[in-house]
C-alpha cells in the first residue's frame, strides 16, 4: 500500500504566541481571583516565619548579626532588618511552589493534554502560569513587607533603588518560577511537585538567609557563599539598606536569576511535549 | 501538491495510516497498522482493552510519536507538520479535560480565544454551544461541581469550539448513565451532520452499531476488519456485533493475517 495523498486541506492562520499568552496569563490571575485562600497561604507562610524569628529567636540572635547589640529588644530589631529581605525571598519561593503544584494540576488533569492537541505553544501553556506568579509574587511581597514595617523594619531605600528593587525581585521570581514550571511539568503527581520545590524554602537557611555565612564551620560556609541565594538575599539587603551593595554581589545574584530562569525554562519547554503515558 | 486522483470524488481521506508501528519497551501496541477514513464520517475503532485504540488516537492527534510508518490528517503528515494537524482536529481524550476551576462559559471562551476568534464571535459560540449542549443551567457554575455526564458534554463542547474538522472521541461514553450516553450519541449525530469526521473509540458495541458507518476492529495492535456494522455482521454471519467482536478477538485468533481479507 503506497501512501497516496492527495490535496492537502490548506492551514490559513499563523500561530500567535503572545496572544496566547496573554491568554493563558489571564486563565493564571483568575483562579488567583477566584480562590485567594492561596494568596493568603503565600502571604501567611513568610509573616508566621516572620513573627517566629523575630519575637522568638530575635532577641537572642541579633546580638550576631549587628556589632554591639544587646540580647533583648535591642537584638530583635537588630534581627527583623536582618531577616526582612529574607521573608520576601521567602514570599517569591512560596509562589513558586505554588505554581509547581498548579503546573502539575493541569499537567496530570486532562487540560493540558487538550492544549497539546490544540496549535499553542508551551511557552503560552506554562508562561501564563509564570506571568501570574510574577503578579502573585509582588502582590504578596508587598503584603509581607508592609508586615515587616509594621513590626518596626524601616526600608532606606530611595527611589532608585525602590525601582532596582522591583525589577530584581521580577527577575528573581521569573528564575523561581520557570525553574518550579519544570519541577510541575516533570512531576509524576501532584504530590511530588509540591515537594520537589522545598529545596528552594531550604537554601535560605543554608546561606546567609538566617545568620551570617561567617558563624558556620568551613563546609557549610563554602556552600553557603556559592549557592545562588546568598548573594539574592545580600543583593535585596543592599537596595533596602540604602545602597550598601557591592557591585560584584549584585551582578552575580543577576547571573543566577538569568541562569536558572533560562534553565528552568529550556527544561519545562523540553518535557512538556514528552509523551505521558 | 500532487495532482488529484481521478477517481472518487474526495481523493483526501480525512485520516490515512499506513503501516504504523508503536512499542512501549518490549511490549508491540500496533503492529503494521493500516486505516483510511473517508472525510464526513463515523468511523468507530473497536477492540478489547490494550489493542491500540487510544495509541492509535494519541498517534493521529500529535501526542504520541510513532516507531514506523506513516500517518495523515487531512493530507498532513502527524510527525512532520503538528501544527498544521492541530489546526484541524479537536481531541476528547478519556481525562476529562475541562478546567475544573473555570465556571462552562469560562471554559468555552479560553478555547474560543486560543483558536483566536474574535471576542464577539467566541462570545457568541460559547453562548451557542452552552444552548446546543443543554447547559445552560449550568453556564456559571465551576466546572468541578458539574456531574460526570455534564463534564463530558463540556469537554466536547470545548473540542467544538475551533469548528474542526476532524474530531478524536477516546471512549466519549464511558461511565456516562443511559441517557447522558444517548444525549452525547444525537450531538456526534449533528456533528457528522454538519459534515465533520469523527473516529470514536468505544467498547461498547451498541454505540459503534447506533453511531458508525464504518468499524474497524483492532485486535493485537492490527487491524482484524474494517467493514460496515451490517458487512461486519453479515461476514460473520452474526446476529449481533457482539458476536463479531467475540470471534475477532478471542484470545488465539488469527490476527493481521485476515486483515486484509476482511478489509
Amino acid at each position: 500500500m503506497t501512501a497516496a495523498v492527495g490535496p492537502v486541506v490548506p492551514v490559513a492562520a499563523a500561530p500567535r504566541p503572545t496572544q496566547d499568552l496573554v491568554t493563558m496569563t489571564r486563565r493564571s490571575l483568575l483562579h488567583m481571583a477566584r480562590y485567594p485562600s492561596l494568596t493568603g497561604v503565600v502571604v501567611g507562610m513568610p509573616v508566621v516565619l516572620l513573627l517566629l524569628f523575630v519575637y522568638v529567636f530575635g532577641g537572642a540572635f541579633g546580638a550576631g548579626v549587628a556589632e554591639g547589640v544587646a540580647p533583648g529588644a535591642a537584638g530583635r530589631a537588630a534581627y527583623l532588618d536582618y531577616i526582612a529581605p529574607t521573608m520576601l525571598v521567602m514570599t517569591a519561593t512560596a509562589v513558586a511552589q505554588a505554581t509547581a503544584i498548579s503546573v502539575a494540576m493541569d499537567m496530570t488533569g486532562g487540560i493540558v493534554t487538550r492544549l497539546r492537541t490544540m496549535p499553542v505553544a508551551p511557552v503560552a501553556v506554562l508562561g501564563g502560569h509564570v506571568v501570574g506568579a510574577v503578579v502573585q509574587t509582588l502582590v504578596a511581597t508587598a503584603a509581607v513587607l508592609g508586615v515587616a514595617v509594621l513590626l518596626g523594619f524601616r526600608p532606606e531605600a530611595g527611589v532608585g533603588e525602590w525601582l532596582a528593587l522591583v525589577g530584581f525581585f521580577t527577575l528573581l521570581t521569573l528564575a523561581l518560577t520557570w525553574v518550579t514550571v519544570g519541577m510541575g511539568v516533570a512531576a509524576r503527581s501532584v504530590e511530588s511537585a509540591s515537594n520537589t520545590p522545598m529545596i528552594f524554602l531550604l537554601l535560605p537557611f543554608l546561606g546567609s538567609g538566617f545568620v551570617p555565612v561567617d558563624t558556620m564551620p568551613t563546609a557549610v560556609r563554602v556552600f553557603a557563599e556559592h549557592q545562588p541565594f546568598t548573594p539574592v538575599i545580600e543583593t535585596l539587603r543592599g537596595l533596602l539598606g540604602g545602597g550598601d551593595l557591592a557591585a560584584g554581589t549584585a551582578w552575580t545574584a543577576v547571573a543566577w536569576c538569568v541562569g536558572l530562569a533560562l534553565l528552568g525554562w529550556w527544561w519545562a519547554r523540553a518535557t512538556y511535549r514528552r509523551p505521558r503515558a | 501538491m500532487p495532482a488529484t486522483r481521478p477517481s472518487g470524488p474526495d481523493p483526501t481521506p480525512a485520516i490515512e495510516v499506513v503501516g504504523l508501528h508503536k512499542r512501549y519497551g518490549d511490549q508491540i501496541v500496533l503492529a503494521d497498522l493500516d486505516l483510511s477514513v473517508p472525510v464526513g464520517s463515523v468511523t468507530a475503532l473497536l477492540g478489547p482493552n490494550g489493542a491500540g485504540k487510544t495509541t492509535t488516537v494519541s498517534i493521529l492527534s500529535t501526542l504520541l510519536p510513532a516507531d514506523g510508518g506513516t500517518a495523515r490528517v487531512l493530507g498532513h503528515d502527524v510527525a512532520r507538520e503538528p501544527q498544521a494537524v492541530r489546526r484541524l482536529i479537536g481531541v476528547t481524550g478519556q481525562l476529562s479535560a475541562v478546567d475544573p476551576l473555570l465556571t462552562v462559559v469560562e471554559n468555552l471562551r479560553l478555547m474560543a480565544d486560543l483558536v483566536h476568534l474574535p471576542r464577539a464571535e467566541g462570545r457568541r459560540r460559547a453562548a451557542g454551544l452552552v444552548e446546543r449542549f443543554g447547559l445552560g443551567d449550568a453556564a456559571r457554575k465551576p466546572a468541578q461541581q458539574l456531574s460526570g455526564g455534564m463534564t463530558r458534554k463540556l469537554d466536547l463542547a470545548m473540542t467544538l469550539v475551533g469548528d474542526p474538522r476532524v474530531v478524536f472521541l477516546d471512549e466519549p461514553t464511558t461511565g456516562l448513565d443511559p441517557r447522558a450516553r444517548r444525549d452525547l450519541w444525537e450531538q456526534v449525530r449533528t456533528l457528522v451532520g454538519h459534515g465533520t469526521t469523527v473516529l470514536l473509540t468505544t467498547q461498547y458495541l451498541d454505540e459503534a452499531d447506533q453511531l458508525a458507518d464504518r468499524v474497524a476492529v483492532l485486535h493485537e495492535g492490527r487491524l482484524v476488519a474494517h467493514d460496515t456494522p451490517a458487512g461486519l455482521k453479515a461476514a460473520h454471519d452474526a446476529g449481533s456485533l457482539d458476536d463479531v467482536f467475540l470471534a475477532l478477538t478471542a484470545p488465539g485468533a488469527p490476527s493481521g493475517a485476515d486483515s486484509k481479507e476482511v478489509a
